[in-house]
């Protein structure tokens, strides 16, 4: 009885891994087939690799498209570090009723869905001349309240006598910040940077609204462009997914370990 | 030495003040600014004052009532069916004595690292008429002919419904999974001794034990799926015949697809909004009752 429970088990979660694999070993063993084979349902590697990587280069300016997905998400991410740091600590450390009160308004902006908000800021930005900027695309996120959360929760851990003995040494507040905050809260600020990085790595909806011309592109526009045409290359696009996927799962299991307690850190 | 800190209240602004003020201007001034749009109508930049008009329009508006039923319908199903199988999963991951823990864990959290418009052209990929699921389900014997899945209207939800559960379950498990790791393993050992089965540990202690996580991640997961685009957009686009699309689809349509109306886009976003608000006071109302 107690085997037949441990091998339910296993079958049940050998069956959930295959179907989380599944779409990675489909989209790895596509990358080498033509389009046709693809659409077939073909599920085996091919020889079709450099030709797909040649069309989609050819097709796409992916360069381009990386360049620009990599520089909004790294801006986005260290401005996000800094800002939302700064006001995690600040809302937990300096907390005064009036501050409290500022929060929990600040709060009510993660009930906001996007599409609320995306007229009013695609009218703002075109009357500021910065539409189709990289720019337009960092700006509105790079202060999050879900950020700021998220680092106020993980400042309650934070040992408070080092504040004080900083004081002691005679450090003004902004260095107390700088000097001993940042440093102690390292791992904090691997798992935001992270949950960033990726975020902003995969945003879809803002860029596809701010972003017009093709040099702007970020991979994500770039992938969906290449699916929606009418009659879509598969082959080339596996690359393309396969360009868009390698970053983030490079960072997740370089470093799991602070992605997965990062998450955590945001319930606690 | 709370007092102390207190007293430096200043210092406490200037590290709020500027990040606090792009929120503001970044989403609270949005929103005031497309409240005031829903009451105007007009395309392009040419719009005029139309008091409660588009409000009156969203109720006789087929296509709107169209979104709304199916973003409820992918909200009421999918929610769910990935709460608990996250759940189930990460009970199952909890278990002191199991093997290739790691491997399971990883596997199944490893769809959260992909792009939301890569694992969509993933799955219309593997949906295609002559595409690999059909394939399998031939090789199978389980289906005589291949199905079109995305051309059927009550198929292709099913198949949006289950990439969503594919790219978050493992997100969900996550959080349920650190939380179970935190409750005290003597409860469990006491109930046994009682002679309680390990279901009824599961249902009886495990589940009210979590129940802020819960309550937590049902937030967010419904707040996910009101908002749900990406997903429709690369895999649908909507279709057939708009019975996949969403509220969001709709709003990005109609301001950015169709002749644009910003004004009833805005009212319909606002449409949204009422209901995320309607649902998140309902969830803490049934689930926050203790905390």
């Amino acid at each position: 009885m107690k085997h037949l429970g441990a091998i339910g088990k296993h079958t049940f979660l050998i069956i959930a891994s295959f179907i989380s694999l599944f779409p990675f070993a489909w989209m790895i063993t596509g990358m080498t087939n033509s389009s046709s084979d693809i659409v077939k349902g073909k599920f085996s590697f091919g020889s079709e690799f450099m030709n797909n990587v040649n069309k989609l280069f050819d097709t796409a300016d992916v360069a381009t498209a990386f360049t620009n997905s990599f520089v909004i998400a790294i801006v986005s991410t260290l401005l996000t570090l800094i800002l939302c740091s700064m006001a995690g600590y600040g809302f937990e450390v300096y907390r005064t009723k009036g501050t409290d009160r500022l929060f929990g308004l600040l709060m009510l902006s993660m009930m906001m869905p996007f599409a609320a908000i995306m007229i009013p800021l695609f009218k703002l930005f075109s009357t500021w001349g910065l539409l189709n900027s990289a720019t337009a695309v960092i700006l509105p996120g790079m202060t999050t309240a879900f950020m700021i959360f998220f680092f106020l929760q993980n400042t309650k851990s934070f040992p408070r006598e080092l504040l004080q003995a900083g004081r002691v040494d005679g450090l003004n507040e902004l260095k107390l910040f700088t000097h001993i905050y940042v440093p102690t809260m390292k791992p904090t600020y691997a798992a935001a940077a992270i949950i960033t990085f990726m975020a902003n790595w995969n945003n879809f909806l803002w860029p596809l609204i701010a972003l017009q011309s093709p040099e702007k592109k970020t991979l994500p526009l770039v992938v969906s462009s290449l699916a929606s045409s009418y009659n879509p290359d598969y082959g080339i696009i596996m690359v393309a997914i396969i360009i868009t996927t390698i970053p983030t799962i490079i960072i997740f299991f370089l470093l799991q370990k602070q992605f997965v307690q990062g998450m955590l850190g945001s319930v606690k | 030495m709370r007092g102390k800190f207190n007293k430096s209240s200043l210092i406490g602004w200037q590290f709020v003040l500027l990040p606090s003020a792009l929120i503001l201007l970044f989403s609270f001034y949005p929103m005031i600014q497309s409240f005031i749009l829903s009451f105007e109508s007009g395309k392009g930049n040419v719009s005029h004052f139309v008091g409660l008009g588009n409000y009156t329009r969203l109720f006789s508006d087929p296509m709107f009532l169209q979104a709304l039923f199916n973003t409820l319908l992918y909200l009421v199903i999918q929610v769910p069916i990935m709460l608990i199988l996250g759940l189930v999963i990460a009970h199952l991951l909890n278990s002191p004595k199991l093997k290739l823990k790691g491997f399971y864990r990883t596997a199944i959290f490893l769809p959260c690292v992909t792009a939301l418009v890569s694992y969509s052209i993933l799955f219309k990929s593997m949906f295609a008429v002559d595409g690999i699921f059909n394939q399998m389900l031939l090789n199978l014997h389980i289906i005589n002919e291949p199905v079109a899945w995305l051309l059927d209207p009550v198929w292709a939800r099913v198949v949006i419904i289950l990439a969503i559960t594919w790219r978050w379950t493992g997100y969900n498990m996550i959080f349920y999974l650190s939380a179970m790791q935190n409750v005290d393993p003597s409860v469990y050992e006491a109930a046994s001794i009682d002679g309680a089965s390990k279901f009824r540990q599961f249902v009886s202690i495990t589940i009210p034990m979590l129940k802020p996580i819960i309550l937590f991640t049902a937030i967010i997961s419904t707040n996910g799926t009101l908002q749900l685009f990406d997903e429709v957009v690369n895999i649908t686009n909507g279709g057939p015949g708009n019975s996949t699309m969403t509220i969001s689809q709709y709003i990005y349509n109609l301001s950015f697809v169709y002749t644009p109306n910003f004004g009833y886009a805005a009212t319909v976003s606002y449409a949204i909004v009422v209901i995320v608000a309607v649902l998140a006071v309902l969830q803490l109302k049934v689930g926050g009752e203790k905390k």
